[in-house]
């Protein structure tokens, strides 16, 4: 038997240099081909696959010392598993955290992308569970890699079609899929559709993370993005009836929070750092507590 | 109020707290020691180091225990340290016809040189749970053999010097072993790779499709030619010096499974071959991945694809069970943006069928009325 005085000391954000190195060129390539999956060797990480293993690593790819990191899933700071990768990160690269979406260089998110607009010094990654947008279509990765090829994509357009003709609109309220620049159809990662419109001619960099499926993809600084539709069917985003309880934003996403065993419910802001700080500058929703007090 | 999530920080500590108490259960118990579960529960430990794919008793014992004896959380644990450690260089191929042999059979043959050893097996014992084992008595020295000096032949090799069996085959003199680790995967795979996809992919999941094969999905009428388990020497080239030498002994288990076949257009009547190797003594993952690699052979041999067992991107691409794990699990994470979306959908769609509903419901009244 070995003794294992040490198990192992890890280098700077987990990842060994030539690991790094292998993930950059996968994004560098990313970047060049807007909304092309790139193959690349993913590696095991030390939380489960489905859980933002892709974006861990994009992130730990991509960080350096001086960086800010904020960590969102489902747009809120403070969600388990956004809570276990800060952590994670403060740990292996000890750089500051932050849930400022202004302060960041680095947002890691699953399923949103936050309220405020983002800017040139900063880098959205998103984990990514299933990069194809064709998976449901073709479950076979060899037929869907040649229709990416040979821009074969009426087989979505006639999915988008059929939802029309059954429903009278087309029935996919998230990872509604994109085209990039005019060329790849790409699936925008679980997001709900209303964050679409966010992507287009985006200031930040964005890339996306599939550690399980193994692929990197990304969407430039200042590129197209157009949500699938057709001329008389436009593309929509949800909407809400009411505003945020909270903070009285309207036209942002909001979650339904179930109050009591009868019923009742109220609508908040999904974006948690998006409420404080519409909080903090004095907006008040009819159940936010300066409201509340005012009434009794 | 508001009633979301909040203080995940604290949850979470206070949640892994729990879990090494559990872990470590009755206080007033003794711990277990690593060597207990590396002497006393070896096979957890190969299937461990066989699915992990790091060949490491004592670290492989060490994730056991961590995960509370759940084997695929402890081939995650194991997998997760690997993925760390520098790759110095690749080992040549093991050579087990040199094999230092504890178990040795063949189903095809009565007898053959080097003949039949049946080994540490649990194959002819009575399945009743033994009391004695209860308590902790004295267990007899057991009765070995000198091993053989001499290496001994496989059955495959027996089988080729009457041309019956397809050879060994041959790989291009530049042919750089793939590796599954290193590089991302592609279809259709190389054999090389596919086998290493099979050799840590999860047991149970093979076993499956091996089983399915034997039922009639994609049958192909095997035969073990030869079951061989011991230790191995791993050799590794060494540029500066100009030989091999040796960085220790590993043991492994190696199947080799004998199938019918009837012959294609591309190739003549003959014995085929499914192979499987795995870490430790681990019979059963040896002969179903042996069972999975000859179906998967089916296009190269052009037999017809109609079963599971055959389609190489559906049996790699699920074999992985810490993947599995992981995409199955994640889907108790929070999902209340996608839900809230969908929410909204069915809210919509339901209030068209009513108001529809509603409709032909009017129309048909206004119709009774008029007859």
């Amino acid at each position: 038997m070995n003794t294992h005085g040490e198990l192992a000391t890890y280098n700077f954000a987990y990842l060994d240099e030539q690991t790094k190195r292998m993930i950059r060129r996968a994004i560098l390539k990313a970047i060049a081909i807007p909304g092309y999956q790139v193959p690349f060797a993913s590696r095991e990480m030390p939380m489960p696959y489905g859980w933002g293993t892709g974006g861990v690593q994009v992130t730990a790819a991509v960080i350096g010392p001086d960086d800010t990191l904020k960590v969102i899933d489902q747009g809120a700071d403070d969600t388990t598993n956004a809570v276990s990768i800060r952590a994670f990160f403060q740990k292996v690269t000890n750089v500051a955290v932050t849930t400022s979406t202004r302060q960041a260089t680095i947002i890691q998110t699953r399923h949103r992308i936050p309220e405020e607009q983002l800017g040139e010094n900063q880098i959205l990654v998103y984990q990514v569970p299933i990069p194809e947008p064709l998976r449901f279509l073709e479950p076979r990765e060899t037929e869907t890699r040649k229709m990416h090829a040979l821009e074969e994509y009426g087989l979505m357009h006639v999915k988008l079609y059929e939802d029309i003709a059954r429903n009278g609109h087309i029935a996919t309220t998230y990872a509604y899929p994109v085209k990039v620049e005019g060329r790849y159809v790409m699936d925008p990662s679980p997001t709900p559709k209303f964050d679409n419109p966010k992507m287009h001619m985006s200031q930040a960099l964005q890339l996306f993370g599939a550690g399980r499926e193994k692929r990197i993809y990304a969407i430039p600084p200042y590129t197209e993005v157009v949500s699938l539709d057709f001329e008389d069917h436009p593309f929509e985003v949800q909407t809400f009836k009411d505003p945020c309880a909270l903070c009285a934003a309207t036209g942002v996403y909001l979650d339904e929070v179930i109050l009591d065993d009868k019923g009742s419910r109220m609508f908040v802001c999904s974006d948690t750092d998006h409420c404080e700080n519409r909080r903090n500058e004095g907006h008040h929703g009819h159940l936010s507590g300066q409201a509340l007090e005012a009434q009794q | 109020m508001y009633v979301a999530v909040k203080g995940g920080e604290t949850a979470i500590n206070n949640a892994h707290r729990l879990l090494a108490d559990r872990r470590r259960g009755d206080r007033s118990v003794p711990a277990m020691h690593l060597e207990q579960i590396v002497e006393q529960l070896g096979l957890a430990v190969d299937r461990i180091m066989s699915e992990g794919s790091l060949y490491d008793c004592e670290l492989a014992a060490l994730a056991f225990k961590q995960a509370r004896g759940d084997m695929i959380e402890a081939i995650f644990l194991l997998r997760a340290y690997r993925t760390t450690l520098p790759r110095f260089g690749y080992s040549n191929p093991v050579d087990t016809n040199r094999m230092h042999i504890e178990r040795r059979i063949s189903a095809t043959y009565k007898d053959l040189p080097g003949g039949q050893l049946l080994g540490p097996t649990f194959d002819y014992t009575h399945r009743l749970l033994d009391p004695a084992l209860m308590g902790s008595q004295d267990v007899e020295t057991p009765v070995t053999k000198q091993a053989a000096e001499q290496s001994t032949p496989r059955v495959s090799q027996l089988l080729t010097q009457e041309g019956l069996i397809e050879s060994d085959g041959d790989l291009p003199d530049d042919h750089q072993t793939g590796d599954l680790t290193r590089e991302p995967m592609e279809f259709p795979m190389a054999r090389d790779v596919r086998l290493q996809a099979l050799s840590r992919g999860d047991e149970g999941f093979l076993l499956a499709l091996g089983y399915s094969t034997q039922r009639g999905f994609g049958r192909s009428h095997p035969f073990v030619g030869e079951i061989r388990i011991g230790e191995v020497d791993v050799e590794i080239d060494i540029p500066e010096l100009g030989f091999a030498i040796n960085l220790g002994r590993i043991r492994v288990t190696e199947c080799q499974m004998v199938t019918q076949f009837q012959g294609s257009a591309k190739s003549p009547p003959q014995f085929t071959r499914g192979y499987g190797l795995v870490f430790g003594q681990s019979e059963r993952k040896a002969m179903a991945m042996s069972l999975v690699d000859r179906s998967l052979r089916a296009r190269e041999l052009g037999e017809d694809l109609t079963a599971p067992a055959q389609d190489e991107e559906f049996v790699i691409s699920h074999a992985d069970n810490v993947q599995a794990t992981g995409f199955v699990e994640h889907l108790k994470l929070p999902h209340y943006v996608d839900f809230q979306a969908e929410l909204d959908l069915v809210r919509r769609m339901r209030s068209e069928f009513e108001a529809a509903q509603e409709r032909d419901g009017n129309a048909g009244e206004d119709l009774e009325a008029a007859e």
